[in-house]
C-alpha cells in the first residue's frame, strides 16, 4: 500500500469514528457542534501521558475515552437541558472553551503543541473504525437503540411510555464524549504530533455534515457520510485536472494546460452539500429507503395487499 | 356507579395557568371496568384532565388516585407503569420507526430494566419483545403492516395503532383522546368494536370524544365538562335530557326544551 493510501485510510478511519461519536447524540436528537474538543481531549490526553510517562498506546486510548467518555457525562447534565439551536451554540461554546483552556495550558505545550513519541501504525486506526461500527449496529438493535430513536422523534411521548429520556441522551452523549476521545487518541498515535489549532470549528461543522447528510436514522448514515466527504476531496483532486483537459480539449486548446485551482474541489463539495440538503433532507441513508431496499431485495411488494380496513 | 374502590378518582382538581383557571374543583370516579366518557364543548379542559392524568401537567390543587395510589406528584414516566396508558388526540406514533418497533417501544415499562436496555431486540434468540408485540397486533386484527414504518402508512391504521401501542403498556385503565377524530363513518364504526373488544379484555376505558354516536354505542356513563368545571356526572342515556348540558351545547334557550327535537339537534351539533 502507498504512503497515500495509509494515510488516506487513516483519516478515513479517524473521520468514521468522529462521526459516529456524533452520531450517538443526534441519534437521540442532539446536535452536538463542539465535536473538535472532544477529540482534542482525547488526543491531548494521549499525548500528554505519552509525552510525560511515556505510558504505552495500549493504556493511553482507553484512557482517552475515558477522558471523552467522563466530561461528556457529566457536562451532558447542564448542556442537555437546552434544547435545539440553544444546545448546538451551547456545544459549540464548550468546544471553544476545551480549545482555549488547553491553548494556555503550558503543561500541554499551548500554542507550541505537544508531540507524541509513541505510534500507531494505520492498522490500529482502522481495526478501531471497524470495533466502533459493529458497536454501534450492536446498541442500535438494542431496546436502548430504540428508545434513542424514539426521543429523536417525540421526546415528551417518548417520557410517557415510561423511558427516562434524559438518562439515555446523558448516555448517548458520553459515549460519543467516549468515541470522539478515542478518534482524537489514534489522530495524536497516528500522526505523532498534536497542535490545538487542529480541532477548530471546521472540524466539529464537517464531522456534523457528515452525520447530517449521511442520515441520522440508522448506523448506515456516518459510515457512508464520512466516507464520502472524506474521499471525495481525494477523488477530486485526480479527477478535475482530467475534466479541465477534456473540456480544453473540446474547445480547441492543445498544449500544457494548467491544473485546476484548488478552490473548485470546495466549490464542487459545497454545492453537492447543497444538493444534498434539497433532495435528501433527512440523509442519504433514511429508514424508508432501508426498508424499500430490504423489500426490493425479498422482491414482495404483494404483502401489502391484505389492507386493514 | 360501583360500590368497589373505583380505579381512578380525582377528587377536587384544579388547575391554572398564570391567572386563567382551566380546571376548577373537578372530582369524579371511574369504576374498574367501566367505559366512561368524558365530553364537553370544545376548550372545556377535556384534554387538560387527560394531561393531568397522564401526568404532563401537574395539578395545583387536589388529589389523582389510581388505584389506591395518589400519583399527582409522581413522574408522568412513572405512571405508565402504575397501568395506565393513552393515546393522543393527534396521532404521535414516532414517524421514523416501523410500527412493531412502535409497539415494542411501549413494552418499556415491562423491559426497562439495564440488561433489557443493552440485549439486542431483533437478533434470533432475543426476539421474545418482538414475538409478543406481533402477538398483540395478531389479536388486535392489525397483521399486514408489521414492518412498515409508520410514516408512510394510511391514517386510519395509523389511529388504531396508537391504540394497540397504548395496550402494549397492559394498562388497567386506557385514557382515548378522540380516537375517531378525522375518521370516516365506516372507520369509526370498525373503531368502535374494536374498542369494544379492547374492554371485553377487563381493560377500563375513559374516552374523550366529539361523536357522541360512539360514545353512546361505547360508553355506559359520562362526565360533561363546561369551562373547566363538572356539569354532570351520570349515565350516558339521560346525558341529553340534563339542562345544563343543553345549554353548554346549545345556549340558555335550548336548555328548557329537554328531549324530543333538541334532543336531535343536540346529537347534531355535538357530533
Amino acid at each position: 500500500m502507498s504512503g497515500y493510501m495509509t494515510g488516506i485510510l487513516t483519516v478515513l478511519s479517524i473521520n468514521i469514528i468522529m462521526a459516529y461519536a456524533i452520531f450517538l447524540p443526534a441519534a437521540a436528537g442532539q446536535l452536538n457542534l463542539g465535536g473538535a474538543g472532544f477529540q482534542a481531549l482525547g488526543a491531548y490526553a494521549t499525548a500528554f501521558l505519552s509525552a510525560k510517562y511515556g505510558t504505552p498506546s495500549w493504556a493511553t486510548i482507553p484512557a482517552a475515552m475515558l477522558v471523552g467518555g467522563l466530561v461528556g457525562g457529566v457536562l451532558a447534565f447542564p448542556l442537555l437541558r437546552t434544547k435545539g439551536v440553544y444546545l448546538v451554540l451551547a456545544t459549540f461554546a464548550l468546544a471553544e472553551v476545551i480549545a482555549g483552556a488547553i491553548l494556555n495550558t503550558t503543561a500541554l505545550g499551548g500554542a507550541m503543541g505537544l508531540s507524541v513519541p509513541d505510534y500507531v501504525g494505520a492498522n490500529v486506526p482502522m481495526i478501531a473504525a471497524a470495533c466502533v461500527t459493529l458497536f454501534v449496529f450492536y446498541l442500535m438493535a438494542t431496546r436502548f437503540g430504540l428508545v434513542m430513536r424514539a426521543a429523536h422523534d417525540d421526546d415528551v411521548v417518548t417520557d410517557l411510555l415510561g423511558a427516562n429520556v434524559r438518562a439515555i441522551r446523558v448516555v448517548a452523549f458520553a459515549l460519543g464524549g467516549a468515541l470522539a476521545g478515542l478518534s482524537g487518541a489514534l489522530y495524536a498515535l497516528a500522526f505523532s504530533f498534536v497542535d490545538i489549532s487542529t480541532f477548530n470549528a471546521t472540524i466539529s461543522i464537517y464531522v456534523l455534515l457528515y452525520v447530517l447528510l449521511g442520515g441520522t436514522q440508522t448506523a448506515f448514515g456516518p459510515i457512508l457520510g464520512a466516507t464520502f466527504f472524506t474521499l471525495l476531496p481525494e477523488v477530486l483532486r485526480s479527477v478535475l485536472p482530467q475534466v479541465k483537459a477534456f473540456l480544453a480539449g473540446i474547445f480547441g486548446q492543445t498544449g500544457a494546460i494548467a491544473p485546476p485551482d484548488e478552490s473548485w474541489r470546495f466549490i464542487i463539495l459545497g454545492l453537492l452539500t447543497v444538493l444534498m440538503m434539497i433532495f435528501r433532507p433527512e440523509g442519504l441513508v433514511t429508514r424508508t429507503f432501508i426498508e424499500r431496499l430490504k423489500g426490493a431485495l425479498r422482491g414482495q411488494g404483494a404483502r401489502r395487499k391484505g389492507a386493514v380496513a | 356507579m360501583t360500590t368497589a374502590a373505583p380505579l381512578l378518582s380525582l377528587q377536587n382538581v384544579s388547575k391554572r395557568f398564570g391567572g386563567l383557571s382551566v380546571i376548577t374543583d373537578v372530582s369524579f370516579e371511574v369504576a374498574k371496568g367501566a367505559r366512561m366518557a368524558l365530553i364537553g364543548p370544545n376548550g372545556a379542559g377535556k384534554t387538560t384532565i387527560f394531561n393531568l392524568i397522564s401526568g404532563f401537567y401537574r395539578p395545583d390543587e387536589g388529589q389523582i388516585v389510581l388505584d389506591g395510589v395518589p400519583i399527582q406528584q409522581l413522574p408522568s414516566r412513572k405512571r405508565v407503569g402504575l397501568g395506565l396508558s393513552r393515546s393522543f388526540q393527534n396521532i404521535r406514533l414516532m414517524p421514523h420507526l416501523s410500527v412493531i418497533e412502535n409497539i415494542m417501544l411501549a413494552q418499556q415499562p415491562h423491559a426497562g430494566g439495564l440488561l433489557d436496555m443493552v440485549k439486542p431486540i431483533a437478533l434470533p434468540g432475543f426476539r421474545r419483545w418482538q414475538r409478543e408485540a406481533e402477538e398483540l397486533l395478531d389479536a388486535m386484527g392489525i397483521d399486514t403492516y408489521a414492518g412498515d414504518v409508520v410514516a408512510t402508512l394510511p391514517y386510519g391504521v395509523r389511529k388504531k395503532i396508537e391504540v394497540v401501542r397504548a395496550l402494549a403498556a397492559k394498562p388497567k385503565l386506557l385514557l382515548l383522546d378522540e380516537p375517531a377524530a378525522g375518521l370516516n363513518a365506516a372507520e369509526t364504526e370498525g373503531l368502535t368494536d374494536f374498542l369494544k373488544r379492547i374492554a371485553l379484555t377487563g381493560v377500563t376505558l375513559l374516552v374523550v370524544e366529539h361523536d357522541m354516536g360512539l360514545v353512546r354505542k361505547l360508553c355506559d356513563d359520562a362526565v360533561v365538562l363546561n369551562f373547566g368545571a363538572k356539569i354532570y356526572d351520570g349515565p350516558t342515556a339521560t346525558v341529553q335530557d340534563n339542562p345544563l348540558v343543553l345549554e353548554a351545547y346549545l345556549g340558555p334557550r335550548h336548555s328548557k326544551t329537554a328531549s324530543g327535537a333538541s334532543d336531535q339537534k343536540g346529537a347534531h351539533h355535538v357530533a
